[in-house]
């Protein structure tokens, strides 16, 4: 019971770190129609860029807060330099691009900071556990996490839902001739909107650094799963992104630690323990499949345009 | 009417004899290198026309095609493994199951449209990924090691790199002559109206969504055979046969190439593969006299002018090479 709820614990915070990266993919997807294969990049950027601040300045927070900073710039130079021409271009001319975008910046990671991975080491007043129930203990930093990212979703909803900023967000999603024609500087609102996506993804990079190394590649396999949370919570919907999240982070560790002891029960011990691992990676894009069998548009599709 | 000697026509001849003869340059120079290196061309190749029959005639953005190259090089590796090393079985058996895979994931994918294909796809590819990662019977992880290359009954010696080379090389023109009797087709004029206005065709009387699948599986059935090759060719098999990033080199060559053109696919896996074997050193070459050692060293990292340059090619030659080649004819 003590390990289910841990592991329950666990999905829920990578779920949430899934959110802090879809969320972006989902406002650029939603707003800009741009289909940006390069946000697992920013992700990487956002690791590096706060484990060299932090090496530097020797505190983990001014690490971390530069490491944001400096990832939403990139972002933003990124956006207008390349991303800005894609607009308003076919799907496939997006992957392509962002593609070739991806191998610029694994090469270039590789250039500035060589092979080797790179550490952000936890303060210690995070590096422990704490009693979370009485008898539970879970580790500090993990739950930081979970209560970073909650907050952050927090501040996502109240920005875009509550803020004139937000406002123009949407009505920029909507309609974009429309809004441009009543004074607005969409060409700056699309930067000012990939700059946020780009320092949302920077933040799970930061907040992933310390439980895995900075690495090159890191921000791939992460992409995919943040494109079948999209995907599964519609596209363009930050809502269904947020419920798909956590419904993905779930079912894929709990997946992992339960469904190998699950199949024990009906398969032979040497059936169950080749088909364990294969079922439990393979589960949530089964869930996608599923989905989107089932619901075309993602469970949360986003109003038409 | 058009001219036949146009600059495309050209430009396409001299590709086929320059393939044709080069195994005769490499046994004069003994450059087998040169010869290795236009095997994998020919059959990722072989992958990308494929690709091109259902991205660039069919409208359907697959990224996840690599998947088919994996099913069709474990089939092969499998089948050897297990002791069964003729050709004759392997190959047909490796088209029917990716044939058979393409079937199905075709059937779920081809319900969505747009991202949601591309993606859907991917999702795809990535279990297909996964299973050849827990295959522990076949090396999981690490992959398989062939020990006899297809056997065709003393018919045809597939260890000899020529004989291999020539048999990759036909397979390659044969299917390029397959997609293009193809899409010239009642099947492939079905194929691209549906592609540039799928209700128009459903309300005129056409079933679309078959003939999109049987595409689909058609595709998927030409990328088995071209894993095959690939598993014969490298002696090996591995999950990385079927990396989502080797389906984004297949979308990549035949974007580079010129999607919707019959040969396009080749060019581009001609012009892309060339151009990671010579870009470390074109630029340790040319820049070397400008910056000196520091151009030896950023040879190194030859992929962050590849990426740009992708990035390029998406900007300003949207129908790739071939479409930079004049028309002739009329213009």
């Amino acid at each position: 019971m003590l390990l289910f709820i841990e592991q329950c614990l666990n999905g829920l915070q990578v779920g949430l770190l899934l959110f802090l990266l879809a969320a972006g993919l989902t406002l650029v997807f939603g707003i800009m129609d741009l289909v940006n294969l390069a946000h697992g990049s920013l992700y990487m950027l956002g690791a590096y860029f706060a484990a060299t601040f932090a090496a530097l300045t020797d505190s983990f927070l001014l690490g971390i807060l530069l490491g944001l900073g400096a990832t939403l710039v990139v972002g933003m130079a990124v956006e207008v330099v390349a991303l800005r021409r894609l607009y308003g271009r076919d799907h496939l001319d997006h992957v392509l691009g962002t593609f070739g975008l991806i191998l610029f910046f694994n090469e270039l990671v590789r250039m500035i900071w060589g092979p080797a991975g790179m550490n952000l080491t936890l303060p210690s007043w995070l590096n422990r556990s704490i009693e979370i129930l009485p008898g539970v203990p879970y580790s500090a930093y993990r739950f930081s996490i979970i209560v970073v990212a909650l907050v952050v979703a927090f501040l996502l909803y109240v920005l875009v839902m509550r803020t004139r900023i937000g406002m123009l967000i949407r009505a920029g999603a909507s309609n974009r001739e429309m809004v441009g024609a009543l004074g607005i500087n969409i060409r700056l609102l699309y930067t000012l909107v990939f700059g946020l996506g780009a320092a949302l993804a920077g933040l799970a990079g930061i907040m992933q650094a310390p439980i895995l190394t900075a690495q090159i590649g890191m921000g791939e396999n992460i992409l995919i799963l943040a494109f079948v949370v999209i995907i599964i919570g519609g596209i363009g919907s930050i809502r269904g992104a947020l419920v798909a999240s956590i419904f993905v982070g779930l079912v894929d560790t709990v997946g992992r630690a339960f469904l190998p002891d699950l199949l024990k029960l009906f398969l032979s011990p040497a059936a169950a323990s080749t088909a364990g691992p294969a079922l439990s990676s393979m589960l949530i894009y089964v869930l996608m499949a599923i989905v989107l069998v089932v619901r075309p548009e993602g469970l949360f599709p986003a109003a038409r345009r | 009417m058009t001219a036949f000697f146009t600059v495309r026509n050209v430009f396409v001849a001299v590709l086929v004899v320059f393939l044709l003869a080069l195994p005769v340059y490499t046994g004069l120079s003994g450059n087998s290198f040169l010869l290795t290196l236009f095997t994998r061309i020919i059959i990722l190749a072989i992958a990308a026309t494929s690709l091109n029959l259902i991205m660039g005639f069919g409208g359907m953005v697959s990224f996840g095609h690599a998947a088919y190259l994996g099913v069709g090089g474990y089939v092969v590796g499998i089948l050897a493994y297990e002791g069964v090393s003729s050709g004759f079985l392997q190959w047909p058996l490796a088209i029917a199951i990716s044939a058979l895979f393409a079937l199905i994931i075709g059937a779920l994918s081809l319900r969505t449209r747009g991202v949601y294909f591309i993606m859907i796809t991917l999702a795809f590819a990535q279990m297909i990924y996964y299973v050849g990662v827990s295959l522990n019977r076949y090396g999981a992880d690490d992959g398989l090691t062939i020990q006899r290359r297809s056997q065709f009954a003393g018919l045809l010696d597939l260890s000899n790199r020529v004989v291999f080379y020539y048999v990759c090389l036909v397979l390659l023109l044969g299917t390029i002559y397959l997609v293009w009797r193809l899409i010239n087709s009642r099947f492939g004029l079905v194929i691209r109206g549906a592609r540039s206005n799928d209700r128009r065709m459903r309300s005129i009387g056409f079933p679309t969504f078959r003939y999109r699948l049987a595409c689909f599986v058609i595709a998927g059935a030409m990328c088995g055979l071209a894993g095959a090759l690939l598993a014969n060719f490298t002696n090996f098999i591995s999950p990385a046969m079927m990396h989502w990033t080797r389906s984004g080199d297949l979308i990549v060559m035949v974007v580079l190439g010129g999607m919707g053109s019959v040969f396009g696919p080749a060019i581009g896996a001609v012009a892309l593969l060339v151009l990671e074997e010579t870009l470390p050193l074109m630029i340790a070459r040319l820049g070397y006299p400008l910056f000196g050692d520091l151009a030896v060293r950023a040879a190194e990292y030859w992929q962050i002018i590849l990426g740009p340059l992708l990035l390029a090619v998406v900007l300003f030659a949207r129908g790739g090479i071939y479409s930079l080649l004049p028309r002739g004819g009329r213009d």
